[in-house]
């Protein structure tokens, strides 16, 4: 032993292991689930990014032209279109980058052009391939076309495609956008203050006093979550609106517009904000309040010295998640934002409205940037959270305070009346006749089959989005986790993939869909097929929601006894049996928080799924969109609420099944 | 072939294994023979790579160069589930969903048995580890050594060559670790199945190895048998980690002798040269009380004076304090019987002779190795 160097690996070539069967099928699982994700989300994005480059320009020089006199006589004087423009100054730079749609007519260079004139035209392509059209008929070749003047009205110019920041540059010199920025940056940070403060005292009350009725408002918090962003902005029409029940309350001032949207966001994101809070303030540690107190520290400093630091981590990501959801959302401002334009709303009306793809990825990658700044930040809180944690911390128990607990009570009812009435707003505008002129009672707000939208089909779709997204995403993801969690060696495609799983927290729902449609709607895709099928809904809803689902997921695998592989292994038995025997059964409520979170954010998000529904895929979440749109404000409220009550049954089944199995499984916990 | 072991015993072979963690090398040029049905204890410090070495024999974490030999057929490069051992691990990795019986029939599974014989083998195993009756159990409700002993029947359902325990006994309390050693070894016994055992409990490793591998910072440091690796430590290192040592600076004079304090005491053989400086080293049991007056020191080698400073009772001997200017501010711990504390009227603050044994006074190089 001696004669060797000890500080040193000898040189040579490392052991190579031998791979078994199991981490062959492991490792290609793991390749399978991380192609699944590059297809279903790094190329859409790819597809997107790329689509907000290509500009469509009309080249002026590519066209020659001619004009004869009046007796139909031509010279030998031949322009090129942009010789003539250079002339005219008819259109400036801006105005011959175009869409993928533009037409220029070329008579428009001929200032005494008349389609009655006796003047007949001579135009022609300068090369091979060029692009006019005569009428409908799209001529590509060099050879000159004489035409009276009446068909030379109808003769126009085609945009070429080229890779540029064309489009970047034309969007931002609309003064229209700066005004979008600056409103979804003014609704974003204000709903993030004001929804981060009341969830902050919502959940202080919950977790630090001794009020009644705990378990109850803990419920009321959640409940926006089992609804569409935009249904709150129906019931804030029918409190505030034209017509409302009390828009005196808001003197004079309009419901439409950013007070509308903020009201809204702040209801919607609520239960996000209120959920982090809570865990970071339950697992603050009781024995720093007892050095507090016996340091004889008042109440108020120890609220600023040991409360705040303590949830600030809370705090933090629950202002990112808040700013995030509201910034990328466009159901509410579409449903009570009036004339109050947002960005999230540019990229629907971008492509809803004018059919202009390219301008919708342009906003995309804009929205892009505040959502992935926001996801870094989130990604580093999250990293510093986990250090925080210690075994050693003692749970705090608040004791009784007679006043403390009433104001407690009564902020939190305050709260609550808000939520539910939001909601039995809405219930209660899907069971009136009709608003405020008869105001009786019937069902006929749920005729859905009279409205646009989709009818009861929309709403069997959604439940079937539900379903699928809950079975094949729960699949998808812990499976995934667990290869990932579970394979040795392989570093670096572990890594890979870790990364591919975090990334579409960080791509909000709409540009995920306009992404899809840049992809899957091109027919040299392979994939084209499934495009307006259920198939690409279930797909862009499991991948919309990938992040939160392997996060859980790699939580509850990460407890488990990381030594179980190797004991199988050393027993010689495959991998796949213990995972079907037992990291199956002890992640059971785990998988089953995954399934119901898939299932209740298939069933509500409109954001991801709005550009992909088609006809035969109508799903509820967009009918209660549509409908609004269309005027159709109580049947878009009642299938809202179809919607809330959907999923709320859905909670319930969840809640029953967690607690049986948990019975069940309880024999061996012990 | 390292160690004295012919080739016709050895088992396990492991040969120049080296492992890095990047820049950091937690096991250098790893030689060691396992011989045929031999209980091996991997001891050291945490963090010395003897459960590296362990997880590199398994093949749950492979080496990065040299080879392992198991009954003669190469494995370096297998994955954990070709080759041939059980393991236990300090977590016991017990299936906390599964029934007892399930958790030891998990490895009897698909291996070609038929029900009726998995029952049979199920029942004598429990048995086997003295839990009979438990069968239909869960984990979570048996106590922590009794997940540990199903943990082991679950290792050795399925008769395997060898049998890896991972630090199995750190997670018990003290009397139930003791107890479960005793059972540890009786079983290894029975089956005679060849064990290696990774443990930093140097009482653990003394009581149930028939040899012992001492590593400190990826190294094997010295390989005996537990009486050999106590009283022939091969260094400072060993001596210290392995029971108690009192160390003295000295320096050496002579190839037995050494210079403590200024006076010469004889020592065993050693090889170091003259007046370099060493440490000699005695363990506490090996001091030897004389009685009173000059005569006792005059006719005994390496006896001298000390006065007791301090005297502590711990039930079956006494645990003493001694002091001498020989050793500057340094205190002598010794370990005397009762007897001896009656018979010769020892008493704190007093004077006595003591010897120490030439053939229990070793020299070591200072800088441990």
């Amino acid at each position: 032993m001696t004669d060797v160097d000890i500080d040193r690996l000898p040189d040579g070539p490392r052991i190579k292991p031998k791979l078994s069967r199991d981490d062959v099928l492991m490792r290609s699982g793991m390749a399978i689930i991380a192609v699944y994700l590059v297809v279903t989300l790094a190329l859409p994005l790819y597809a997107m990014l790329s689509k907000s480059f290509s500009t469509y320009r009309f080249d002026l020089t590519q066209y020659e032209l001619q004009a004869s006199d009046e007796n139909g006589a031509f010279n030998d004087q031949v322009f090129t279109a942009a010789q003539l423009n250079d002339k005219l100054q008819k259109f400036s730079d801006l105005d011959l980058s175009t869409a993928a749609d533009g037409r220029l007519a070329p008579s428009k260079f001929f200032p005494d052009f008349s389609f009655r004139s006796p003047v007949n035209y001579r135009i022609r392509n300068v090369s091979e391939g060029g692009r006019l059209l005569v009428g409908s008929t799209l001529k590509t070749t060099t050879d000159w076309l004489e035409l009276d003047s009446n068909t030379f009205r109808r003769v126009q110019l085609r945009p070429v495609e080229s890779t540029g920041l064309d489009n970047f540059k034309r969007y931002f010199s609309t003064p229209a956008l700066f005004n979008s920025i600056k409103n979804s940056l003014f609704i974003a940070l204000v709903s993030t203050v004001v929804t981060v403060s009341l969830a902050f005292w919502f959940a202080y009350a919950l977790n630090r006093s001794c009020m009644r009725f705990k378990g109850v408002f803990r419920l009321v918090a959640m409940a926006p979550i089992l609804v569409p962003s935009l249904l709150p902005g129906i019931a804030l029409v029918y409190l505030f609106g034209n017509q409302g029940m009390i828009k005196e309350l808001l003197f004079g001032a309009s419901i439409y517009g950013p007070i509308g949207i903020l009201i809204g966001s702040v209801f919607f994101t609520f239960p996000h904000a209120f959920l982090i809070i809570s865990t970071a303030l339950a697992i603050s540690d009781a024995r720093l309040y007892e050095a507090a107190t016996s340091l004889r520290a008042t109440p108020w400093r120890t609220f600023w010295t040991v409360t705040i630091p303590g949830a600030r981590y809370g705090l933090i990501s629950s202002a990112i998640v808040v700013f995030n959801l509201v910034i990328t959302d466009f159901g509410l401002p579409k449903v009570i934002g009036g004339q109050y334009n947002v960005l999230a709303l540019d990229i629907y009306k971008h492509v809803i409205g004018q059919q202009n793809f390219q301008m919708g990825a342009v906003v995309s990658v804009v929205l892009l940037i505040p959502a992935v700044f926001a996801f870094a930040i989130d990604r580093y809180v999250q990293s510093k959270q986990v250090a925080q944690l210690s075994a050693r911390s003692v749970a705090y128990q608040p004791k009784p305070n007679p006043k403390a607990d009433r104001i407690s009570l009564l902020y939190c009812a305050l709260v609550g009346i808000f939520i539910v009435g939001i909601l039995a707003v809405c219930q209660l505008a899907a069971l009136v006749k009709f608003w405020p002129y008869d105001m009786s009672l019937s069902l006929n707000n749920y005729q859905f089959e009279k409205m646009d939208g989709g009818g009861w089909g929309a709403y069997y779709n959604s439940i079937k989005l539900g379903l699928a997204t809950a079975v094949v995403g729960t699949s998808v993801v812990f499976f995934g986790a667990y290869l990932v969690e579970k394979t040795t060696g392989f570093r670096t495609g572990r890594a890979i993939f870790q990364m591919f799983a975090m990334l579409p927290m960080a791509v909000p729902g709409m540009v995920l869909g306009l992404a899809y449609i840049f992809f899957f709607n091109n027919p040299s895709n392979p994939f084209n097929a499934i495009y307006g099928t259920m198939a690409i809904l279930v797909i862009c809803s499991v991948t919309h929601f990938y992040t939160v689902s392997h996060l859980t997921a790699v939580t509850a695998l990460k407890q488990m006894d990381k030594e179980f592989e190797s004991v199988s292994a050393s027993l010689k038995q495959p991998t796949m049996k213990l995972f079907a025997r037992v990291t199956v059964p002890v992640s059971l409520p785990a998988i089953l928080d995954i399934s119901i979170y898939l299932f209740v954010n298939a069933m509500t998000t409109v954001s991801a799924v709005v550009f992909l529904a088609s006809p035969k895929t109508s799903l509820a979440s967009v009918a209660v969109l549509n409908m609004d749109d269309a005027g159709d404000i109580a049947p878009a409220a009642a299938m809202g609420m179809m919607i809330f009550y959907t999923n709320a049954f859905a909670r319930i089944i969840h809640l029953v099944a967690s607690k049986g199995i948990l019975k069940r499984t309880q024999a061996w916990k012990g | 072939m390292t160690n004295g072991a012919t080739a016709k015993d050895v088992y396990l072979s492991i040969e120049n294994l080296w492992k890095a963690f990047g820049d950091f090398l937690a096991l250098k040029d790893i030689s060691l023979d396992i011989i045929d049905g031999e209980f091996v204890c991997f001891l050291g410090p945490s963090g010395c790579g003897k459960t590296t070495l362990l997880r590199a024999i398994a093949g749950l974490d492979l080496q990065t160069r040299g080879t392992v030999t198991q009954g003669g057929k190469d494995i370096s490069n297998l994955p954990p589930s070709e080759r041939d051992f059980g393991i236990v691990f300090q977590s016991y990795a017990l299936f906390p969903n599964l029934t007892i019986e399930k958790n030891v029939a998990f490895g009897l599974e698909n291996t070609g048995r038929s029900k009726s014989e998995i029952k049979t083998r199920v029942a004598d195993l429990l048995e086997l580890v003295g839990l009979p009756d438990q069968g239909s159990k869960y984990p979570a409700q048996l106590s922590g050594g009794q997940q540990q002993r199903i943990a082991l029947a679950r290792a050795i359902a399925t008769h395997p060559g060898l049998l890896l325990l991972d630090e199995p006994l750190s997670a018990l309390d003290a009397k139930v670790r003791v107890h479960l050693r005793h059972e540890i070894k009786e079983l290894q016994r029975k089956l005679s199945v060849t064990t290696v055992m990774v443990t930093h409990d140097q009482e653990e490793a003394l009581a149930l190895a028939d040899r012992i591998v001492v590593m400190k910072d990826g190294r094997i440091v010295q390989v005996g048998t537990p009486t050999e690796i106590y009283r022939e430590p091969a260094n400072l290192f060993v001596a210290d980690f392995i029971g108690e040592m009192n160390q003295i600076p000295a320096t050496s004079a002579g190839p037995n002798a050494l210079n403590i304090g200024g006076a010469t005491m004889t020592c065993r053989t050693h090889g170091f040269q003259e007046n370099a400086p060493l440490v000699a080293a005695i363990r506490p049991e090996d001091i030897i009380p004389l009685g009173d007056g000059d005569a006792a020191t005059e006719t005994t080698e390496n006896a001298f004076a000390v006065s007791m400073h301090e005297m502590e009772f711990l039930g079956s001997f006494w645990r003493c304090r001694l002091a001498s200017e020989r050793f500057a501010d340094r205190e002598l711990i010794a370990d005397f019987s009762i007897n001896a504390v009656r018979r010769l009227e020892i008493t704190k603050g007093g004077t006595l002779n003591i010897e120490l044994p030439a053939s229990r006074l070793m020299a070591f190089a200072q800088d441990g190795e």
